[in-house]
């Protein structure tokens, strides 16, 4: 069962230079338990999704109203304000880019925990500050005691992450949001916490949308992956068959231009021709035509829909399985 | 689901939790540049001796600043050390109460303006749009006026004691907060710790005032103590102009005001009251000064 739908999701953000389309009819589901791998390149409307998930989208941005986000029986695109906040670090929580930022300078950690718990629970700050202590020690910071009253400055990137982690862990959210949780930080240290989210993920069994623009991340740690470009869902499926059988021609791309161990300079490293179209002005069929070498007429005409392909579901002409004539989204369930 | 030993056994294999522990910084750098910053402190101990002065005027001075001695207009002696004024009233014991009119109408007007102004300011700058624009444009019309006119203007209208003029200046420096406040805001609103805080399911109401306003204090201190500097010269200028705190009760612009019809057989009855507004006026300069600097991040 499905404990979060999302259904043409359109993010805008409305600026001088004219509508920018950053999220543009994306389609997404998260099981119970399971995680979802999101992978694109930048601007692809990834982080833009996350936040358009959470409600975190800022004027001048905006959810068109025929978008729905459906999360335990709520649609969060459609419920008030009020409603949101008790769901937030409740029930669904995210983790941000940046440890370095995503923490208030003015108070320790310890505090910032026990606000995060205090504000989904009714228990006292003597009880909050030792399930705070708990919490810390659960994303593996030494000396909990004694860190639970340290100031963000005072801690490395690392284990700031750890702290944003178990901040938003506090209340054994349902669905964790991690937007590139692992992009600030280095190798070494993203795989600690890439490991430490798995194992929060399988002890609390809770769902985790993954935000990611590197593949080898989404091989270890997602069961099922979408893979976007320029603001839509062009693949999704279960992880294996994505990296064994990829449907859409820019999946297949994005799998050829991974670096293999054992490359010499004499086979040179596959890129992916020409630009993603900008924002503003999407094209009027596929927005991969023009990087595409196999494009019909038909791509350049009409937007094909996210349509079962392989063990998943691609948007592509070059797929057989799609009848002529179908129209956006009537192909899937 | 594992159980949590196994996690743990878990963590500690996968060489979590090894991460080195960093010693806990204190905090001697940021001591040091306080203790070591000479306009902070010499401003400090201005405004703290002021303040010292002004509580202990009637055990310094050894005549009532309302006692009419039998000789007035003389000079400076051991007897009266700064001088009589025309009917004859000690000028140091007058310049030691003026003090207490002087620093509480400043502190006062001060704290109310800074209450209002971050008030103003933090709605503003947090809600934006139209609630900001209909704000500043109000600002805007009372900054368009001269400052000391409008305050004439709202003392003579309603009154020249001490609440009116604290009430007066603490309205014609709230625009001073407000803005120092709403452009703040706006940074610390889009900060990632604020969105962060946001995605835990805090309040726009807590944001505010847990999240976005400890952040601005610093800038908002800085701001009262200039403020205060200006409300200093403000209500002196007001006393000058006979709109202050009325007499018999001793203010410094007043008792300049009085001197000028006798300044040249009597300069002192000018000199001293000017002198003690300087003092006071420089010191709290000094300590604005010296907290920007402290309080600079760039330092």
């Amino acid at each position: 069962m499905s404990l979060l739908r999302v259904e043409n999701l359109r993010t805008y953000f409305d600026t001088r230079a004219g509508v920018m389309k950053a999220v543009d009819g994306v389609d997404l589901e998260v099981r119970e338990g399971r995680t979802l791998g999101i992978v694109g390149e930048s601007g692809s409307g990834k982080s833009v999704t996350a936040l358009s998930i959470m409600r975190l989208i800022e004027k001048p941005g905006r959810i068109l109203p025929d978008s729905h986000i459906f999360f335990e029986g709520n649609d969060l695109a459609a419920i008030p304000e009020r409603e949101l906040e008790s769901l937030r670090g409740n029930r669904i929580s995210m983790v941000f880019q940046e440890p370095m930022t995503s923490l208030n300078p003015v108070y320790t950690v310890g505090d910032q925990i026990i606000e995060a718990i205090r504000l989904h629970r009714r228990v006292s700050v003597q009880q909050a500050r030792d399930r705070a202590v708990e919490l810390l020690r659960l994303v593996g910071i030494p000396s909990p005691e004694r860190r639970v009253d340290a100031f963000p400055h005072q801690m490395s990137g690392g284990m700031r992450q750890r702290v944003m982690i178990a901040m938003a862990l506090a209340c054994e959210p349902k669905l964790l949001i991690a937007d590139e949780p692992t992009t600030a930080l280095d190798v070494t240290i993203q795989a600690q916490i890439l490991e430490l989210l798995r194992q929060l993920r399988d002890e609390l069994s809770m769902a985790v949308v993954l935000i990611t623009h590197d593949l080898g991340v989404v091989a270890e740690m997602c069961d099922d992956v979408a893979v976007m470009y320029a603001g839509q869902v062009v693949e999704r499926g279960p992880v294996e068959s994505i990296f064994s059988d990829p449907q859409h021609p820019y999946t297949e791309a994005l799998l050829r231009s991974i670096p293999l161990l054992g490359m010499t300079k004499a086979e040179p490293l596959t890129v992916i021709p020409g630009m993603v179209p900008s924002a503003l002005h999407w094209p009027t069929g596929c927005r991969f035509v023009a990087r595409c070498k196999n494009a019909l007429d038909r791509c350049h005409r009409e937007p094909p829909p996210l349509a079962r392909s392989g063990s998943g579901y691609a948007a592509c002409w070059l797929r057989e399985s799609i009848p002529e004539g179908s129209q956006h989204g009537a192909a899937h369930r | 689901m594992a159980d949590p030993s196994t996690v743990m056994e878990g963590l500690a294999t996968a060489g979590l939790g090894t991460e080195p522990a960093v010693p806990l910084p204190n905090t001697d750098a940021a001591r040091s540049r306080l203790r070591w910053n000479v306009p902070l402190v010499v401003g400090l101990a201005i405004v703290i001796l002021s303040t010292f002065l002004a509580f202990a005027a009637p055990w310094l001075s050894a005549h009532d600043p309302l006692e009419i001695a039998d000789a007035s207009l003389s000079a400076p002696s051991s007897l009266y050390l700064l001088g009589t004024d025309q009917l004859g009233r000690d000028v140091l014991a007058r310049i030691l109460y003026a003090t207490r009119t002087s620093l509480s109408v400043a502190c006062l007007s001060a704290a109310l303006a800074f209450v209002s102004g971050t008030l103003i300011g933090l709605v503003a700058g947090y809600a934006s749009g139209l609630v900001d624009a209909f704000m500043m444009r109000l600002l805007d019309i009372l900054q368009a006026f001269p400052a000391l006119l409008l305050a004439i203007a709202l003392v003579a209208a309603l009154g020249p004691n001490l609440p009116n003029l604290v009430l007066t200046m603490g309205v014609l420096f709230t625009p001073r907060f407000a803005r120092v406040a709403r452009a703040s805001t706006l940074s610390v609103r889009e900060r990632d710790y604020v969105v962060a805080a946001i995605g835990l399911g805090v309040s726009p109401i807590r944001i505010m005032f847990r999240h976005v306003l400890p952040n601005i204090a610093a800038p908002l201190i800085i701001e009262a103590s200039l403020t205060a500097t200006l409300a200093i010269l403000t209500e002196a200028s007001l006393s000058f102009l006979g709109l202050g705190v009325q007499p018999p009760e001793p203010t410094w612009g007043g008792m300049i005001a009085q001197s000028t019809a006798v300044m040249s057989i009597a300069p002192w009855l000018a000199i001293s009251p000017g002198l003690a507004v300087v003092f006071v006026v420089v010191g709290f300069n000094l300590v604005g000064d010296g907290l920007r600097d402290a309080m600079d991040p760039r330092s």
